[in-house]
């Protein structure tokens, strides 16, 4: 995913999916292997050579190593159930890794768009169009009540969960998130951390995304999330602002020894570098670093997860394979970074 | 208590085994560390928090017990899914599941969401029924309060009108299977769909 976007600051990417289900097959958890190839056969049918999906590649899940699959899931394109333990699940995805269509998820189909910055519209118009598109040729299970019908109740109706990926260091360091994670919570939204349902805030990173999916339009969904996440932006400008006129100094300190670590060092786990790869974040933020730009940032983000870095060397890696691997893997990227930029 | 292997402070309530080229190797670990080593990071997130919720919502009895208890043995005849296999699963079988359990789903939907009416997108196809469905609830709703208060006359008058556009929705529906299957038929009296119905 390329860097910057609305308010690429501190909204790092914004992502919709839309879950789905063809008429006539049993959802996901109860089809049998014959029914599960004939969904997948009925959306190739539909898409594979056809005009509107020309630039997407297919990818079955069953043709692609566990690596690879590991680093379509760090790098959100597809979901730890699709890569694990769906049946003849598989991925349409569009070139430019934007527009993704998981089929045989949990729901026959999850369609997604992933952005940078603040983009939850243009990633639901995104979706729609593909929608619409899937929706001319093939019946989804609906139903005039409940809406789009899906396998978990907690996606009926609009079948819609959009979310934002934060980047909240100075919520963290002045010790507000808790009071804004409550709040969150009244309004109907949830937070998470960088990988999901279960997964705590590393690297000052938080996801937040609707609970809620019926009873509301896409556009009211959108719109709730798109308007909290303004005033949580506001927030941690203000808090910004704070540390920036208390802690100049310790705060330009942190960024310039982060990105001497990033450079120089030479073993490195991954939360070590997330933890880096925001304090750098931070300092180019508040204009103390410029070294960096936000699509690069976004870059060193993925490459240091374990499946990303593995693909990268080309092998599977031991845990202090990967240590060391890390680090390798960062100065190249910031060499290139700089070769770009001279 | 049993320490954790790596930093031999906290309790290790991790076991992890692991089994590369048939060799065999255990580690126990506390979380901390297991994250740490990435042990936790990509295989182990628990994927089903949301679904625990909600299992978790019927057994505090959002249903009346005896309810749930009677539920638990419904089945969707589409999938043959039990209400009870899906309180465990906490997922559906198939489109047909939201009709056979819907007395006990829909309290669920309706803690989980904003409400229990989709209000947002449709199918194209879908829109024309939709409408039409729902306006034939609000003329029920009507029916019945003009009943309640014995406005007769008015009550006979909706009546009629509902069963019309019964009859026109079960016309055009059928009209429509057949532009499917390609047979062009013509629609008889006896395919009135409302004999015998008589609300």
């Amino acid at each position: 995913m390329e860097g910057g976007g609305p308010e690429a600051e501190i909204v790092i990417s914004s992502r919709v999916r839309a879950a789905r289900n063809i008429k006539d097959y049993p959802f996901s958890c109860l089809a049998s292997a014959q029914e599960t190839v004939a969904v997948l056969e009925k959306v190739r049918d539909i898409t594979a050579g056809k005009d509107k999906f020309t630039d997407f590649i297919y990818l079955p899940m069953q043709d692609i190593s566990a690596l690879e699959k590991q680093a379509l899931v760090e790098k959100h394109l597809i979901s730890p159930f699709l890569a694990n333990d769906s049946s003849n699940g598989a991925l349409l995805m569009r070139a430019d890794e934007a527009v993704g269509i998981m089929i045989n998820e949990e729901d026959h189909l999850r369609i997604q768009s992933i952005l940078p910055g603040l983009r939850l519209e243009e990633a639901w118009r995104d979706i729609g169009y593909y929608d619409d598109l899937i929706e001319s040729k093939l019946d989804y299970v609906f139903d005039e009540h409940y809406g789009y019908l899906t396998a978990c109740p907690t996606n009926v109706g609009t079948g819609l969960r959009a979310s934002v990926m934060l980047h909240l260091p100075a919520l963290i360091m002045t010790g507000q998130i808790n009071r804004f994670l409550g709040a969150l919570s009244r309004v109907g939204l949830t937070v998470r951390g960088l990988y999901g349902e279960g997964t705590e805030i590393i690297g000052n990173l938080a996801q937040v995304s609707n609970q809620v999916t019926l009873g509301h339009t896409e556009e009211e969904i959108i719109g709730n999330l798109g308007s909290v996440m303004c005033q949580v932006i506001e927030q941690e400008q203000n808090a910004r602002q704070v540390l920036l006129d208390k802690k100049r100094a310790e705060l330009a300190d942190k960024a310039w020894r982060a990105l001497g670590v990033l450079k120089y060092a030479q073993l490195l786990g991954s939360q070590e570098a997330i933890q880096l790869i925001s304090d750098l974040r931070l300092g180019y933020d508040l204009g103390l670093v410029r070294e960096v730009n936000h699509r690069l940032l976004n870059e060193l983000l993925v490459l240091i997860r374990p499946g990303c870095l593995q693909l990268l060397a080309g092998r599977e890696l031991e845990h202090d394979e990967r240590k060391l691997e890390r680090p390798f893997q960062i100065k190249q990227a910031l060499e290139r970074f700089q070769e770009q930029n001279n | 208590m049993m320490l954790c292997q790596e930093c031999r402070t906290n309790e290790a309530n991790i076991h992890i085994i692991k089994s590369v080229d048939g060799k065999q190797t255990e580690e126990f670990l506390c979380e901390q560390c297991a994250r740490q080593k990435e042990e936790l990071d990509f295989s182990f997130e628990p994927q089903f928090s949301l679904h625990k919720l909600f299992t978790s919502m019927l057994d505090q009895g959002v249903l009346g017990s005896r309810e749930t208890m009677l539920s638990a043995k419904t089945q969707c005849p589409a999938c043959g899914l039990s209400f009870a296999q899906f309180s465990q699963i906490g997922r559906l079988g198939c489109g047909e599941c939201f009709t056979a359990f819907e007395k006990s789903l829909k309290p669920i939907l309706r803690r989980i969401h904003a409400s229990s009416l989709h209000t947002g997108k449709m199918p194209v196809r879908a829109r024309h029924r939709v409408k039409y469905l729902r306006e034939l609830d609000q003329l029920k709703e009507q029916l019945r309060i003009k009943v309640q208060n014995e406005e007769f006359e008015e009550a006979a008058r909706l009546r009629d009108r509902i069963q019309a556009m019964k009859s026109d929705l079960q016309n055009d529906e059928m009209h429509e299977n057949k532009m499917q299957l390609g047979e062009p038929k013509e629609l008889t009296e006896e395919d009135d769909p409302e004999k015998g119905d008589q609300d």
